[in-house]
């Protein structure tokens, strides 16, 4: 079921990308604003989609992938499900985000260059500072900021996603049984 | 009183008058000063970011020269210790992560990081790298990108959009991380270059150059078995020169004939002579065309790198191309299909190698419709530049060399096929022979000088026997672009269009010397009119060797062997490789696909539209879970756009409609299977 889910998501997200494409008539002037308004969509800005947004602005390719790639915000890989950002501002960094940082890689194998886990469900990434310096050090998992951090309740914050997910996608698979039953 | 109304400014003291100069850099180099920079190039739009041209303007400070526009009463210095300073951090910083394996390298002695390291007395780099190596793109066939050697000037970028028109590279990232890099971190020979090169002759470094077949050649030229024929274009004989400390546009026709034999060659022939052969060609295809008034305007085809961009971006066009082989083609076929008779040797032992003013030719060379069962007709391609790298690895001494001839037959040609090399050449060589086909005798003039000259775009109308041609010479494909749109718009009445990729035309390829000399296109262009001059024959009907050729070998003139030998055709050619889209996908055993074409030229003929159509249907018919559907980005099939793909079946000219109708037909049929 996921993946007949993800595929009328795509075409859905292709049609979006048409209409935001029209909104900004197409102008090359408007490709930052379209970017934006893509990574809104696709959460990244995946390489076809830019091939794509290229072509209907008469630009070429590369001058589309620098645009991207100059700005911080644009993404060019798929991020997991859960983001997760940690502050290594100045305050967060004296007060030892750094294990923390090396103790979530470790639960989920991921690294300084493999942001993203194996099975996508997370992303890792440090921020320079998210302006909550009182509550130093600062893990934002998604919208949710968790202020006092120690890298034993990052893990255990991990690992407690990760239970819900698994619950979720037993869930999910039950439900995708029942619909192909009920189809045949 | 003159004086007094003339604005100047003084450099170093000296008065200088400013005579419409764009900035304080050309005032400088006018005052015989030798401003050191990276990034300046009179053509390009200015960046001023190599930061060695600063000059220090009273009042002001310290400013580029490059981005400060003269103003009467300025008081600049040169060079001042501060300044001195600056351009030795800047120099030493690029050399700090700059990969310094200088002997080794494509550019030694010709690199202008190495000159200015010189000039500025570096002796040492107290600067750390901070980059790790990355690898060296090898994947064009025309060209080698070491961005190890990069300094980040631009100038590549900018050459490839602003005058190409293409923009196949760019920078990309930030800051620390800035590189200059095809589309998505791609690799040159996967994305939209044409191979022309200009990149590599504006580049200061190694970073940009062209790939060499040097070696590949020292090994042809030492198999005993292997006859070795060369071929020299008509521009490198004005060029190769500049290696060994000649002027631009000197010309060493003799010396290079002498060389090519002591180098080893077997047969040393001129590529002019299969010019020649192309204007009788080319010019027959275009009287033809004229008097059946179609197929019109017709656009020349020699140049390897306007016929890529044609494929990439005018593919509707690909008719109005000359089916004319280039002439380098046209030599390399007719050497090795006379071979066996003529030589007494088989084809297999036969080499042509071509010595050309371009990196693009290397590509042409490799294009499989110009070969026989996977035979090459031309094997090998050197530039200028390699094959003055040839003649000084033997210790030639050029510039003493004996002048000799070239061989018979095929290294006898007149004028016509020299002056190919330059910009508007062609079209004057084609106009000597259709002016006299269309008079049906003799024209009272050689040279067509409205056709000559430096502009990138130019126009005449001329008149023979009441007919008026109208033609049009471009260079620079940014040029083309803007003469093919006008083309597919219908709004140009042209009959006959030049196109060639290079400023200047083969005269500035990339294969040329790299110069710094700003009037050596200038020069080129002059020397190669020089050599038209000084031969007896000017036209190419006048060949006699030509002539021979279609009694002996070829029969009619645009016949069925000539244009087996002497004539292609064109493909629509994707830009990226490897890219599609995928929009649904089936789950599960059972599955239709479809693809939709999103490329320029179906896009442009509203296939988005179709897709959007093709994908409301396939939802609402709940067919999603058994039907991949994708956005391609080109199938070659751009004339007949626009194109899409059901099964394996493909549907030309396709509405949404036609498509729905097809697939529902491919649905059911599977479904029939499956009972």
């Amino acid at each position: 079921m996921a993946t007949a889910h993800l595929t009328v998501d795509r075409a859905e997200k292709f049609r979006i990308v048409c209409g935001i494409l029209d909104r900004h008539g197409y102008r090359p002037s408007g490709l930052i604003p379209i970017l934006q308004a893509i990574q809104r969509e696709y959460q990244y800005l995946p390489e076809e989609v830019l091939t794509f947004v290229a072509t209907s602005l008469d630009l070429p390719p590369a001058r589309v992938f620098g645009v991207a790639t100059f700005y911080a915000h644009f993404a060019l890989e798929q991020k997991g499900k859960h983001v997760i950002r940690i502050c290594d501002g100045t305050a967060c960094h004296v007060k030892q985000s750094l294990p923390i940082l090396n103790a979530i890689h470790g639960e989920l194998g991921t690294s300084e260059k493999q942001k993203t886990s194996i099975d996508a469900l997370f992303t890792v990434e440090t921020v320079a500072c998210l302006g909550a310096c009182g509550l130093a050090p600062v893990v934002v998992v998604d919208e949710q900021v968790y202020g006092g951090m120690t890298p034993e309740r990052a893990v255990a914050l991990v690992n407690e996603i990760k239970m819900q997910e698994i619950a979720g996608d037993a869930q999910a698979a039950a439900a995708a049984v029942n619909g192909e039953l009920h189809v045949h | 009183m003159k004086e007094l109304t003339q604005p100047t400014l003084t450099i170093d003291g000296k008065t200088v008058l400013i005579e419409g100069e764009r900035n304080l850099l050309e005032l400088v180099r006018k005052a015989e000063i030798d401003l050191p920079t990276f990034c300046y190039h009179s053509e390009l739009s200015v960046y001023g970011a190599c930061r060695l041209c600063l000059v220090q303007v009273e009042g002001r400070g310290i400013m580029g020269a490059c981005s400060t526009p003269p103003e009467p009463g300025l008081k600049i210095l040169t060079t001042t210790q501060e300044i001195r300073e600056i351009r030795r951090i800047a120099v030493e910083l690029l050399l700090a992560n700059h990969d310094q394996q200088c002997p080794t390298c494509a550019r030694s002695a010709n690199c202008q990081l190495q000159i200015l390291a010189q000039r500025l007395g570096i002796r040492k780099v107290r600067f750390k790298p901070v980059h790790a190596p990355v690898p060296i793109d090898e994947s064009s066939p025309s060209l080698v990108r070491d961005p190890n050697k990069c300094v980040l000037c631009g100038d590549c970028v900018r050459m490839c959009s602003e005058i190409q028109g293409i923009g196949a590279i760019d920078f990309a990232h930030r800051g620390h991380d800035v590189c200059v890099t095809p589309a998505f971190g791609k690799q040159l020979g996967d994305v939209e270059c044409v191979n022309c090169g200009q990149c590599a002759s504006v580049c200061p470094t190694g970073a940009l150059t062209p790939k060499s077949e040097v070696d590949e050649v020292w090994s042809l030229l030492a198999d005993p078995e292997q006859k070795v024929v060369v071929q020299v274009a008509p521009a490198v004989r004005v060029g190769l020169g500049e290696c060994f400390g000649l002027k631009p546009g000197d010309i060493t026709t003799g010396q290079i004939a002498g060389a090519l034999r002591r180098l080893g060659f077997d047969q040393v022939y001129d590529t002019s002579f299969a010019a020649d052969l192309t204007v009788i060609e080319e010019g027959t295809e275009f009287l033809k065309r004229k008097q059946e008034g179609r197929k019109l305007p017709m656009f020349t085809s020699c140049c390897p790198g306007w016929v890529k961009y044609a494929e990439q971006y005018f593919p509707d066009l690909l008719p109005n191309l000359s089916t004319c082989r280039s002439p380098q083609a046209m030599f390399g076929s007719l050497i090795k299909a006379m071979a066996p008779e003529q030589l007494k040797v088989d084809r297999k032992n036969v080499k042509v190698v071509a010595i050309m003013p371009c990196t693009a030719k290397k590509f042409e060379a490799q294009r499989p419709e110009l070969g026989v069962d996977g035979d090459p007709d031309v094997d090998h391609v050197l530039t200028t530049q390699e094959l003055a790298h040839m003649i000084q690895s033997a210790g030639l001494i050029f510039n003493s060399l004996e002048t000799e001839s070239f061989d018979m037959p095929y290294g006898f040609y007149t004028g016509a096929g020299v002056i190919f090399g330059n910009s508007g050449g062609v079209m004057e060589a084609v106009l000597r022979y259709a002016g006299e086909k269309l008079k049906g005798g003799k024209l009272d003039r050689i040279d067509f000088q409205e056709i000559r000259g430096e502009s990138g775009m130019r126009e005449a109308s001329i008149t023979v026997d009441n007919t008026e041609l109208k033609l049009a010479v471009v260079h620079g494909l940014r040029n083309a672009r803007v003469v093919a749109e006008q083309v597919r718009a219908g709004k140009c009445g042209y009959d006959l269009i030049e196109v060639m990729a290079c400023p200047g035309g083969c005269i500035g390829g990339a294969g040329q010397p790299v110069s710094t000399n700003h009037n050596a296109r200038a020069l080129r262009t002059k020397g190669l009119y020089e050599a038209d001059k000084m031969l007896q024959l000017h036209k190419s009907q006048d060949n006699v060797v030509v002539t021979e050729c279609y009694a002996k070998f070829l029969g009619d003139i645009g016949g069925e062997k000539a244009h087996h030998l002497l004539h292609t055709s064109y493909q629509s050619r994707h830009r990226i490789v490897d890219e599609v889209l995928p929009l649904m996908q089936a789950r599960g055993s059972r599955k239709n696909k479809v693809s939709v074409c999103l490329g320029t030229n179906c896009y442009l003929k509203g296939s988005q539209e179709v897709l959007k159509t093709l994908l409301y249907h396939v939802q609402a018919t709940g067919l999603d879970n058994q039907i991949d559907v994708r956005a391609a980005f080109c199938m070659d099939e751009c004339e007949c756009g626009p194109n899409a793909i059901v099964d394996g079946e493909h549907i030309h000219d396709c509405l949404a409609a036609n498509v729905i109708e097809i697939l529902e037909n491919h649905v059911e049929n599977e479904d029939k299977r499956e009972k």
